[in-house]
Formats: C-alpha cells, sequence, structure tokens
C-alpha cells in the first residue's frame, strides 16, 4: 500500500471522526505517514459530518482527498455528496441501515452495502458500534490496515474511563472484518 | 520515523504544546473560532506546570496583559483569530515600539470583517507589514505541519526574545484542526538574561520601558535602530523549505498551508515529466528574498500559489531576479487549490511562457 485517501461520511453523533480517529492511530503505529482531516464548519449533532484520511508510504502533500480511493458512508446526503468523486476502480462502502441501497449509482468501483447498524446491534448489543463494523469493512476491503495494528490503536484510543467499551469496539471491527471474507463478495487483496 | 514515540494529534494541541516546552506560563486570550482549542488546552494545561491561564474580557484586554507578562520579563502568549488580531494591533505596535519579546498566534479566517471559519491567507500581508501603526516589523512565522505548529512555537519564542520583537505564527484552520503524528522536543530550552525587564526595583535604580520618544531626534534614533534589529533577522534568520532539481522550467513558491497542495502538485508534475521546483517561505518576515532570486535567476518563470488573491506575491515580484515572468495563482474566501488544478496552472504558464519567447524571437 503506497497511497490510500479514504473520505468518512454521516451524520454528527455517528462516531464518523473516531473511525478516522481509529484509522490514523493505526496508521501511524505502523510507521506510514498519516493525515487526519475533519471537515470543518458550522457541523452539531445530527449535521453532516465528514473526515479525510490519509495514509502513505511517502510524506503527505494534500491532507484532502479529490478523487478518494474509498468512500465510508453513513448517511444519504454524504453518499450524494460523495459518491461521484470516487476514483474509479476505488470503493464504496456504505451502510444500509442509513442509506438504500438502491442510491448507489456507481458501477466503476467495489461495493460494500451492508446493514452495520443491525449488525452492530445483533453482535454487540449496541447500534452505535455500526462505526467500528464499516472500519472493519474498510481495512479488509481496502487493504489498508492489519486488524492486529487496529486493534492496537484501538486499545491506545479507548484508554482509561474509556476502557469499558474497548471490548464491544474490538468485536465491531472484527465483525466488520470478517463481513467482507465472508459475505460481500468483494475481492479481497492482500496488504 | 521511529526515532522518537510519536502521537497524533491536533495542530492547535501540539502548538499549544510547543508553548509550553518553550518556557510559556502566561496565556492571555478571548474565544473566536477557529483557534479556541488553544485556550482550552492551555486552560487545563498551565495551571498543571504552574502557569495562569486568563480569559480576558477582550482581546484587547489580552494583547495589553501580553504587553505587561512581557514588560516584566516572562514568556508569554495569545492566540486569536481575524478580526481578534485587528484588535490587537494597537497593543502590537506598543509592543514593537516598546521591543517586548511575545507570542502572538493568529489561526486565520476569511475577510475581510466576520468573513467565515475556513482556511484562508488573507491575512500575510498584515501579518507581515507590521498590522498596527508605524514603522516596525513583526518577526512571522508560517508553519505548514502539525510537527511543524510544535516546532515554530518553540522557535517564536526564542527569536522573540533573541531580538526583543512579538513574534507571530500565522496558520489557518488546515493546520488547527488537521490531526498528523508529531514528536515532542527535548524540553532544553534556555531562557535569555532580561536585564531591561521591570521586575521591582530593589538593588537598583528603576527602568522604563516606553515608547514615546519627545525629544529631538530620538524617535529617528529608535527607529533606525529597530530597522537595523530587521536588517539582522533578515540576514540571520530567515528560514525556507527548498525543493529543487538541477534542471528545473518553472519554480513555486507557496507557504503554509497553501505549500501542502503545491507539495502533491510538484510530486504529480515530476511523475508527468516537468521539471519543477518549489521553495516554501517558512519564516514570512525575514522573507527568503535571497532564495527566490537565485533560483529564479536559473529557472526564469516563478508562479506563487496562495489562498488569497495575491500578498506574498508582492514579496516574490520584489525578490525575483529582474527580467523573471511572475505568475500567480490565486485562491481567496476558502477555496482550497486542488494539486491537479495547480498542475493545470503549471501547464498554462509554461505553455504562455514557450509563446512569448517564440514572439520576441
Amino acid at each position: 500500500m503506497q497511497y490510500y485517501d479514504v473520505v468518512l461520511s454521516g451524520f454528527g453523533g455517528q462516531g464518523i471522526l473516531l473511525a478516522g480517529d481509529v484509522l490514523a492511530q493505526a496508521a501511524m503505529l505502523d510507521g506510514k505517514h498519516v493525515t487526519w482531516m475533519p471537515s470543518y464548519g458550522v457541523e452539531m449533532r445530527g449535521g453532516a459530518a465528514s473526515c479525510t484520511v490519509v495514509v502513505s508510504a511517502e510524506r503527505i502533500g494534500s491532507p484532502f482527498a479529490d478523487e478518494p480511493c474509498c468512500l465510508f458512508s453513513m448517511s444519504k446526503p454524504s453518499l450524494f455528496k460523495f459518491q461521484d468523486k470516487v476514483k474509479k476502480g476505488g470503493l464504496l462502502i456504505v451502510n444500509t441501515s442509513f442509506v438504500d441501497a438502491d442510491l448507489v449509482t456507481r458501477k466503476d468501483v467495489d461495493k460494500i452495502c451492508f446493514p452495520a447498524s443491525e449488525i452492530a446491534y445483533q453482535e454487540v448489543g449496541e447500534y452505535k458500534m455500526a462505526n467500528m463494523v464499516m472500519l472493519g469493512a474498510l481495512i479488509r476491503a481496502g487493504a489498508v490496515m492489519s486488524l492486529e495494528k487496529t486493534e492496537a490503536a484501538m486499545r491506545e484510543i479507548f484508554g482509561g474511563s474509556k476502557k469499558k467499551a474497548l471490548p464491544g469496539m474490538l468485536k465491531a471491527v472484527r465483525c466488520g472484518y470478517q463481513y467482507v471474507d465472508q459475505e460481500s463478495g468483494v475481492r479481497i487483496r492482500e496488504l | 520515523m521511529h526515532m522518537k514515540e510519536q502521537r497524533m494529534m491536533h495542530g492547535s494541541i501540539a502548538l499549544a504544546e510547543g508553548a509550553i516546552t518553550a518556557g510559556c506560563r502566561y496565556y492571555f486570550g478571548y474565544p473566536i473560532t477557529p483557534q479556541n482549542e488553544i485556550p482550552e488546552h492551555l486552560s487545563a494545561r498551565l495551571p498543571e506546570v504552574g502557569g495562569v491561564f486568563i480569559q480576558a474580557e477582550s482581546e484587547i484586554a489580552s494583547i495589553n496583559m501580553l504587553l505587561g507578562a512581557a514588560a516584566a520579563g516572562a514568556r508569554a502568549m495569545t492566540s486569536s483569530s481575524g478580526p481578534g488580531i485587528s484588535l490587537m494591533q494597537e497593543g502590537l505596535s506598543y509592543m514593537a515600539g516598546s521591543e517586548l519579546p511575545a507570542v502572538v498566534v493568529n489561526i486565520t479566517r476569511l475577510g475581510p470583517g466576520l468573513g467565515g471559519i475556513a482556511a484562508c491567507q488573507g491575512d500575510y500581508w498584515q501579518a507581515t507589514r507590521g498590522g498596527g501603526h508605524g514603522d516596525y516589523r513583526l518577526i512571522v512565522l508560517a508553519p505548514n505541519s502539525v510537527q511543524e505548529m510544535h516546532d515554530l512555537a518553540i522557535k517564536a519564542f526564542e527569536l522573540a526574545d533573541q531580538y526583543r520583537n512579538p513574534a507571530l505564527i500565522l496558520a489557518d484552520a488546515i493546520l488547527g484542526q488537521m490531526k498528523e503524528p508529531v514528536s515532542f522536543a527535548e524540553p532544553k530550552i534556555k531562557i535569555p538574561a532580561k536585564p531591561w525587564a521591570l521586575t521591582g526595583a530593589a538593588g537598583r535604580s528603576p527602568q522604563l520601558i516606553k515608547s514615546l520618544y519627545l525629544a529631538d531626534g530620538e524617535m529617528e534614533k529608535h527607529n533606525w535602530r529597530m530597522h537595523e534589529k530587521y536588517r539582522r533577522l533578515q540576514e540571520k534568520e530567515c528560514l525556507v523549505e527548498q525543493d529543487l532539481e538541477e534542471h528545473m522550467d518553472i519554480l513555486l513558491v507557496s507557504f503554509g498551508s497553501c505549500s501542502r497542495m503545491v507539495n502533491s502538485a510538484v510530486a504529480l508534475a515530476r511523475s508527468q515529466g516537468y521539471k519543477v521546483g518549489h521553495i516554501r517561505p517558512i519564516s514570512l518576515f525575514p522573507f527568503p528574498e535571497a532564495a527566490i532570486r537565485d533560483v529564479s535567476q536559473r529557472v526564469g518563470k516563478v508562479l506563487t500559489v496562495e489562498m488569497n488573491t495575491g500578498q506574498m506575491w508582492d514579496d516574490v515580484r520584489l525578490s525575483a531576479y529582474p527580467g523573471s515572468q511572475c505568475r500567480l495563482m490565486a485562491r481567496p474566501g476558502g477555496a482550497i487549490p486542488a494539486p491537479k488544478q495547480i498542475l493545470e496552472e503549471i501547464k498554462k504558464f509554461l505553455k504562455v511562457g514557450d509563446l512569448l519567447a517564440k514572439s520576441v524571437r
């Protein structure tokens, strides 16, 4: 993996920026160059939220993604806003618990459209872990980060008072990762 | 990359931590987006290290508190954005005239007026031309990464003390809000003695710090002395990053967050066979005139890329070797030039330049 840029997007409160944080932390632990850039404006809970994470083997110039390798979408507005920007042959990961799969119109990209919130509820008992299920799918299908490094990053980020959320978070990421292997049908690229 | 322990961190927090490492123990400020992470962080951190955090009643109060702390010999800082920095200009002019060292951070907004909170470089003129009234300069440093937000905060305190002059860090919401890995400097900070400081006159005669000079010829002498200081800064303290090749057809110049997009554009251009160089002024005052003059003499075509309508372009044109072709790619108002758009400008400039050369022949 020489260069990978991903736009993570959805509503404020869905843990979009946090999912980006985990990926960025994992990339740093992996010895990669990395930038984490939030959308910045009059954001609020329930409004639009997105961040761009760039992971690279070399020094990073722009922290923005004009044609991202991957879009991670947890809301209709974010799908509409970013879907056409994804690079040809790139990857779309969509949480169909929030977004009707019919709205995903791109034909020239790999697609993982799956009910991440329902999976999070069934497997971990928390709808709000959907962001971590999505992240698990992203690192596997995008071949952007190992599960081990992602878990190590989560142990660092969810320390202290957040530690009680950690087992559920870890399980959620593994569920997303395994979904790609077992059910998504997309071609798995190794790291 | 594994030399030192790294942490993922916002640029604003990295800057605040750099200030603490530099020995800054006093912060005065008034809230304004997009720089609130700096006072938020320092309000927690400064009491931990025996420092003082004051949320002042206004920016005018903040800058005058800063003047007082600097006059007492302390390392002190304020931060604000656009309109807040405008309010501080009177105090900054007094500090420059009184030769008081301190650090001011401008995480810029759009403008003029209330503008907006997106990233923009429209405060270049205000920062580099003094900003307030009178014949003075600020030391101006422009980071382009989270690591530099940290490192240049320390550098700003060092230069301010060394030259007895206020230093300003010019950044924007991209640099403040972005997270990147950062490794912290070893805290081996030496704060120079300040025999001029107002520390109470016990055991010595009273001292005066002022910017009022009424006697015949006194003010001119003071102005020339400060001018000599700015000349020394120009001679010794220029900070610049140069990414050059042996043969170049075009030189790009950019600073701050904008230089990150230019870095990508340079890589893209080179991958397509274009011979491109890039100079990034890190100190905006002193401006790295010599580097731009020398390289433009070899290259001939200079493209300045800025997130305003063309401000650093003035300094580039003043510095470029006489006869150089100087063009501008400008995106004001929160627009960010995409690397592909910059590449298009490079191609256009090379083409137009060739046409000009042919018509001259």
